[in-house]
């Protein structure tokens, strides 16, 4: 096999993992500080890319200039998704707060059934075919787009998160619950800002890999496996640890579909998944708890 | 107590009428009502008892499905021999995820994580087996048969619905009893605080294992009636994630840990999903999804307003 495919293969699977890698990242920001899995996370993704495809056929608007309004409209989604419906559950079993999320997932996927049918749909930009030479390598161009659109997404996220006052007052949350309840932060509104934060690299990550792949309802609980592999791998609340697991599955993933049988693939994804389950629980990045 | 037994007897001695008088549809939903109840009191054993949430059930009724239905398609094995080799079949695969898990002491969000894993792990790989079909699936020999064949299982819809009824029924005594024995008070204890369980002598670790044991192989018989009920297996469906997601619907919207809980939200459950496809049908709006979303708004209805399931709120309102 020419070592020139096999690099060429190699970097698609990593500028598509830096865009799972971005879905991911807002799993785990939203586990890392809520201490909520949210079960409905693929199906948010698909949501996402369904709207860019509307924008799309309706105002000819560029899926990564869809990104502003979709990364605004899911911010409000899950600002008022963890306020009026998750909150309550914080403090309840874990299986009840998987019950609420698989019942949103229900509702979501069905829904974006309902309204657009089994068909697969897609966008169809000008620059879909067109590639970048670097040296030997062909990158194609929508694929470095949604990689920057992740990459810039993440950078943004990581320096609020380091930077910003409200961003430090989260990780305040995160780091000791009764400790912000005792300096006053108030609590509740801040969850409900990080899972519209959570939300906001969904529907980024969404807008990015609608460019890259057909977009089915099924799709959603694919991503949503998907999204916990990636977050289990690198370390769940770790925000580099999802970009880093993203690319990780990114590469076996087209890897995988080079070598062996493509329908195998995700074995290989949960295989590795059980592997860091049982011996690096913390995941790659993680810190042990 | 008594009040309780009594209602126990009728509701059994009706469900005991209950072929006399319901057409084909009636039993077929019957039977998905009574393999429901079924699933989910197995499942009910790990989390409701033990506090061990798994969300890859589907595991135990695919493997147990396969193992049966397999050796009687390859080998004409009748399942009354495959039973008892999908039953340790399954015991086995429950057992090795148990003794990682518990070694190495994964616990909450990542246990149930992990199940989900090794059932998409298992999926896969069935996908890939020449001796399964593989995504072609394996279709068993079907034979109308008027006469009941227990030891092939094969006869008539009435054979299927008490060959539910008794697993249930049996399941439902078992419980009841495991609840009130040693076993079950060290679970009940694992389940409400691990470590105090732990300083009073309780051995966690070979008691969750045999929680995981027992469930999974309860789980493996209603795997096995799957198999032969329906007579066809895809690991795409058996395996399915969604598959999981409906073993633990009944038990969560009955009421997780009670002994009515699985049988009362199969029953909610399906009529619910049946009433829905004919009102719909009525309605003449029969766009695909609908249903679901219909589905989905009533679970989060009841997980968000009884958030201990429908089978504590009834008990306590009727002092059952």
């Amino acid at each position: 096999m020419p070592a020139e495919l096999v690099a060429n293969v190699v970097v698609a699977g990593v500028l598509t993992g830096l865009v799972y890698g971005l879905m991911a990242l807002g799993l785990s920001v939203i586990f890392g500080v809520v201490r909520v899995v949210n079960f409905a996370h693929g199906e948010m993704m698909t949501v996402a890319m369904y709207a860019a495809t509307v924008l799309f056929a309706a105002l000819k608007l560029d899926p990564f200039l869809a990104i502003l309004p979709a990364a605004a409209a899911f911010f409000v989604f899950g600002y008022v998704l963890q306020a009026a419906v998750v909150n309550p559950f914080i403090t309840r079993p874990e299986h009840s707060q998987f019950m609420l999320l698989v019942a949103i997932a229900i509702i979501l996927v069905n829904g974006l059934l309902m309204i657009f049918g089994p068909d697969a749909k897609n966008v169809q930009v000008d620059y879909q075919l067109d590639s970048i030479e670097i040296g030997k390598l062909l990158v194609d161009k929508p694929r470095a787009y949604a990689a920057g659109a992740a990459v810039l997404t993440a950078l943004a996220l990581f320096a609020f998160f380091r930077f910003s006052l409200i961003g430090k007052a989260i990780r305040a949350c995160a780091d000791n619950h009764l400790g912000a309840l005792v300096v006053g932060l108030n609590v509740k509104h801040l969850y409900a800002l990080t899972f519209g934060l959570g939300s906001l690299c969904v529907a980024v990550a969404g807008c990015a890999m609608v460019v890259l792949v057909d977009v089915t309802p099924p799709l959603g609980p694919y991503y949503t496996l998907l999204a916990f592999v990636i977050v289990i791998v690198g370390g769940l609340g770790s925000m580099a640890g999802a970009l880093l697991g993203g690319v990780l599955i990114g590469v076996s993933e087209a890897l995988a579909g080079l070598f062996i049988e493509p329908s195998a693939k995700s074995m290989f994804s949960f295989g590795l998944l059980i592997l860091v389950l049982l011996f690096r629980p913390q995941g790659l990045l993680g810190k042990r708890a | 107590m008594t009040r309780t037994a009594a209602l126990l007897l009728a509701l059994l001695a009706s469900l005991a009428a209950l072929p006399a008088f319901a057409g084909p549809y009636g039993l077929s939903v019957a039977i998905l009502i009574l393999y429901f109840a079924y699933a989910g009191q197995a499942w009910n054993v790990m989390m409701g008892f033990a506090g061990q949430l798994s969300l890859g059930h589907a595991l135990y009724v695919g493997v147990a499905g396969y193992v049966a239905g397999g050796l009687f398609f390859h080998y004409e094995v009748p399942p009354i021999v495959g039973l008892p080799a999908a039953v340790i079949a399954c015991t086995l695969f429950g057992l090795v995820i148990g003794f990682l898990a518990f070694r190495f002491r994964i616990s909450g969000v990542y246990f149930a994580l992990l199940t989900i894993a090794f059932a998409e792990f298992t999926r896969i790989g069935f996908d890939h087996l020449a001796w399964t079909g593989g995504p072609g699936g394996m279709f068993l020999k079907v034979a109308q048969r008027n006469t009941w064949d227990l030891a092939n299982f094969r006869g008539p819809p009435a054979m299927y619905y008490y060959a539910i009824l008794a697993m249930c029924s049996l399941a439902f005594v078992a419980c009841f009893f495991l609840l009130r024995s040693k076993a079950g008070f060290y679970w009940q204890a694992i389940r409400e605080n691990e470590d105090a369980a732990q300083a009073l002598g309780i051995n966690v670790f070979r008691w969750k294992m045999a929680a995981v044991a027992a469930s999974s192989a309860m789980t493996s018989f209603a795997g096995v009636f799957f198999a032969f009920y329906y007579n066809n297996l895809f690991p795409e469906q058996i395996f399915n994630i969604s598959r999981s997601i409906e073993i633990i619907l009944a038990p969560v919207i009955g009421g997780v840990g009670t002994l009515f809980g699985p049988i009362l939200g199969a029953v909610v459950l399906t009529g619910l999903s049946e009433g829905i496809t004919e009102s719909l049908a009525a309605l003449g709006w029969e766009i695909p999804g609908v249903k679901q979303v219909f589905y989905g708004l009533v679970l989060l209805g009841v997980v968000m307003f009884l958030p201990n399931g429908i089978w504590p709120f009834l008990s306590r309102k009727f002092k059952l």
